[in-house]
């Protein structure tokens, strides 16, 4: 029998793994990790801030595979992963905004500065909310995903502008966290490797029950369009 | 703990959210799901 949820085998491992995974990166970042010499117990937001950005990237760049996918494809499941990796992508990049914005308080002294890296990323909060919109907007199947995959491949642009935006211009903002010259110490660089991993299952997780939505929506509406075109078609035999 | 404010509003927005988006993420799913029969249920 088919279950009435999105659930399956698959989720329900990855879920679990999941759980297990944030009690432990709870413990590892408010008990086991050290405070910073420097930024102090603010530090402890770098296990959130950098993890739900490297989700954030993975959402963007499985939506540009799918939508340049689409485009050559043509193909539904292209579409569709396309859609639910943007908005799963758009909801960890608000929670890098918000995260990056509570650390800045502390240690920068401001929440909000409009520096490289920072206007750049809300740039590309903006595009990738406007991507959603694009798909909303009515029009026939096929021109909606046209043309929300260009506007996806168009967003995508200002992602390597974002990660570069700290080199190739003045920043407030370090450079990257994690790199070959990386001075973290033993325990932090553990957590916050572990809390990445936690932070990707979990946006995978949450993938997988997105992009089973997001096919149900489609076939709702193509249900709801094929019984009124039935139903029209059926008022029409009607001899009056 | 320094800056212990932060700290929590940080880690309240974030598994907050991620709670948030689930549980309408799930409500989404199940309701789809009973408007369908279950040979549209199939995602691949």
């Amino acid at each position: 029998m088919i279950p009435e949820h999105t659930g399956s085998r698959a989720t329900r491992i990855i879920g679990a793994l999941t759980l297990a995974g944030f009690a432990v990166v709870l413990v590892l970042a408010l008990v086991v990790s050290p405070p910073d010499q420097v930024q102090g117990d603010a530090a402890r937001l770098i296990y959130l801030h950098v993890p739900v950005a490297i989700a954030m990237n993975l959402g963007f760049g499985l939506n540009a595979l799918g939508s340049a996918m689409w485009l050559w494809k043509k193909s539904r499941w292209w579409d569709t992963l396309a859609v639910s990796a943007a908005e799963v992508g758009l909801v960890f990049t608000a929670l890098t905004l918000v995260t990056g914005m509570i650390w800045g308080r502390p240690t920068w002294g401001v929440y909000w500065t409009w520096d490289a890296r920072l206007t750049s990323f809300s740039l590309l909060f903006l595009m990738y909310l406007g991507y959603l919109v694009v798909r909303r907007l009515p029009a026939d199947l096929e021109v909606r995903n046209r043309r929300s995959a260009f506007v996806a491949l168009l967003s995508f642009v200002d992602v390597p502008i974002v990660y570069f935006s700290v080199t190739w211009w003045r920043s407030l903002h370090q450079s990257a966290t994690i790199s070959l010259n990386t001075t973290i110490s033993g325990s932090m660089l553990f957590t916050l490797f572990v809390s990445m991993a936690v932070f990707v299952a979990c946006f995978a997780w949450l993938l997988l029950h997105r992009f089973r939505v997001a096919w149900l929506e489609d076939e709702v509406e193509t249900k709801g369009l094929d019984l009124a075109i039935s139903e029209r078609r059926a008022e029409a035999l009607v001899v009056p | 703990m320094t800056n212990g404010g932060y700290v929590l509003a940080g880690y309240t927005i974030v598994f907050g959210t991620l709670i948030g988006y689930t549980v309408r993420i799930l409500l989404r799913g199940r309701s789809l799901s009973k408007q369908l029969p279950p040979e549209d249920r199939r995602w691949m």
